[in-house]
């Protein structure tokens, strides 16, 4: 078991929001999902307050080495969330982490204090990959946002608060280090990078609905390296690494650049069972390297710092 | 959700079942897929014109419902072709199941991962997900089925043909006679093509035209209604929209297997949606069979 913000996990893969949905899952194969559920923990898809319907197809764009996604955070609102989705996620075997979002932080802050006295809940994670409309900055793209989000949201729960970084600003290990300075317990990186696809029947028209979208899978990789090891280098509260990791040796690699759990997002989608696989495959790799599950994280990182 | 039964859902309620393979489930409403993707050998190759079907040998895998999909990559060099592409496994209409637990598919090279899985043969595999979705259902009160199909479209129309047991009524369309070859994967059907090369000169829905005006001409109909003819489809959206338009205009039900690209198949990417009258749904778990009357039209 590993410990992460006070939550027992049996391994360190947890899937990305918004990567696997375990009740479509479940319809598809039955219980034997939960019997060899793939991650440690599920991370639930982003709520929002409302309902939203999603992007305008098309929404997907397969690239050489991963895709491009416009999805559109298609969930059914906070009501919906909690009278439909949560008792069935509860019905997991391994601990939940609800994903949400909001376009100001007292809207956060709202959803927030729903699910903190929630049992089936063991921590947030907060999506600030979204404008916020008073401001018009996107709240996780800039340090002082980002400060004012969890001055909003800190005071309204005693769970575990993960701020989920996005790639797309100038420096995500400031943002991550104005998260913990605000009482964030965890920070999770990379949310996907912005990207468009030509749609090659219409010159010069995007293909995805949303016009653009975000990359991920294994084009994504060594981005998520690189801001993984920036960030861990500015803070020292866990790191949820990911971000094209396919197998274990991927993982290996994002725990030694400083993550203490990584995310799996898009090979889910090739291989629903992916994270099972990643997690054996890990383990495999730290027995016959002598590396014990688990150790206290070191403050800073092992890796050199210079490049 | 259950799983372990014997008999799956409404083919084997309606007394329509294939034998299901012992130990695999159903929910009633799909035979479940086993968790996890399957690597397994690809046992035949054959070309009908501009289409291929490959065999794929799945003897321990559940027996899909008619119009369930499974999703498919090329075990070996999925990758790394011309444009780097496929990355994504692909969704495939299961075509036909045989005895032996074979599966076959219907395929037309038309992009990177279509290129790659149709070259495969004997001694490659392939690694399969499924089966996926919802299929057709059983028709409904009795109801006589005809079966419409368009293009690489009529894969699902050949396992349901399969089910539905004596010969029910099958029109298919194709572009011209090469790809009209692809008629011979079903039992005695009539054929439109674009360019007259073989059948009826011009689309299928012509013909399915002239055949509900004759089924709901004749004295059965007239005493039962309008609930005697039930139409399956499946092809390219015009056709699939000219379907549900006349359908809709007649008063008749029609099940309608829609396609959408998808990254994962199981509900997971929420990248396949479609519109219905209640919103987007996904087609790899809400479908790909759609009831027509939920459609505002295909798009």
């Amino acid at each position: 078991m590993i410990s992460f913000c006070g939550i027992q996990l049996r391994h360190p893969i947890v899937n990305g929001s918004g990567t696997f949905d375990a009740i479509a899952a479940r319809r598809a194969f039955g219980d034997a999902l939960l019997r060899d559920f793939p991650f440690a923990a599920f991370v639930s898809k982003t709520v929002t307050l409302a309902p939203r319907q999603g992007n305008l197809p098309p929404r997907l764009w397969e690239l050489a080495a991963g895709m491009i996604n416009s999805i559109g955070l298609p969930n059914k609102g906070l009501d919906g969330y909690l009278a439909e989705d949560l008792p069935r996620l509860a019905e997991l075997p391994v601990p939940l982490i609800v994903n949400v979002m909001g376009s100001t932080p007292e809207e956060v802050a709202t959803l927030v204090a729903a699910f903190a006295g929630r049992e089936e809940v063991a921590a947030l994670e907060l999506n600030v990959s979204c404008p916020n409309v008073k401001t018009g900055l996107l709240m996780g793209a800039d340090p002082g946002e980002t400060a004012a989000l969890l001055d909003a949201v800190r005071p309204r729960t005693a769970k575990p608060l993960i701020v989920k970084l996005t790639p797309n600003c100038a420096s995500p290990a400031a943002v991550a280090a104005a998260a913990e300075q605000h009482g964030a317990d965890a920070v999770s990186l990379v949310n996907t990078l912005r990207g468009m696809a030509i749609d090659p029947r219409r010159p010069g028209q995007p293909w995805l609905g949303g016009g653009t979208g975000g990359v991920s899978g294994p084009a994504v990789r060594a981005i998520a390296l690189a801001q993984v090891r920036e960030v861990r280098e500015r803070v020292r509260v866990p790191i949820v690494g990911m971000g094209g990791v396919q197998s274990g040796r991927h993982a290996r690699d994002l725990l030694d650049a400083g993550a203490d759990l990584v995310g799996v997002g898009t090979e889910s989608f090739r291989d629903p069972r992916a994270g099972g696989r990643i997690a054996a495959e890990l383990a495999e790799i730290d027995a016959n390297s002598g590396i014990v599950a688990g150790p206290p994280k070191p403050a800073r990182p092992r890796i050199a710092q210079s490049l | 959700m259950t799983e372990g039964f014997e008999a799956r859902g409404a083919w084997a309620a309606a007394g329509h079942g294939m034998s299901a393979a012992a130990g695999h489930g159903s929910s009633g409403e799909r035979t479940l897929a086993p968790f996890g993707r399957r690597r397994l050998p690809v046992v035949g190759r054959r070309e009908y014109g501009a289409y291929v079907v490959i065999s794929v040998a799945d003897p321990g895998g559940p027996a899909p419902d008619p119009g369930q999909f499974a999703m498919l990559a090329a075990a070996e060099r999925w990758g790394g072709g011309a444009d780097e592409r496929p990355f994504l496994p692909r969704a495939f209409s299961v075509a036909r199941r045989h005895h032996d637990g074979t599966l076959d598919f219907l395929l037309e090279d038309v992009g990177p991962g279509t290129n790659r899985l149709a070259e495969l043969d004997d001694g490659d595999d392939v690694w399969l997900l499924g089966p996926l979705g919802r299929g057709f259902a059983p028709p409904h009160d009795g109801r006589r089925p005809i079966l419409v199909g368009g293009g690489v479209g009529i894969a699902p129309l050949a396992i349901l043909q399969d089910a539905l047991g004596p010969s029910p009524l099958v029109l298919l369309g194709f572009r011209d006679v090469d790809h009209a070859a692809g008629a011979a994967l079903l039992c005695d059907p009539n054929v439109a093509t674009d360019d007259g090369s073989v059948g009826h000169h011009g689309f299928v829905t012509e013909l399915l035209a002239s055949e509900m005006d004759v089924a709901l001409r004749s004295s059965q109909a007239r005493s039962s209604g309008r609930r005697y003819i039930e139409v399956y489809a499946c092809g390219p959206p015009p056709m699939l929209e000219a379907v549900r338009a006349l359908c809709a205009e007649h008063g008749v039900p029609a099940q309608l297997a829609l396609e959408s690209g998808m990254a994962c198949g199981f509900g997971a990417c929420f990248g396949c949606v479609v519109p219905t009258r209640d919103g987007y749904v996904r087609l790899c778990v809400d479908g790909p069979v759609l009831d027509a009357a939920v459609l505002e039209a295909v798009t």
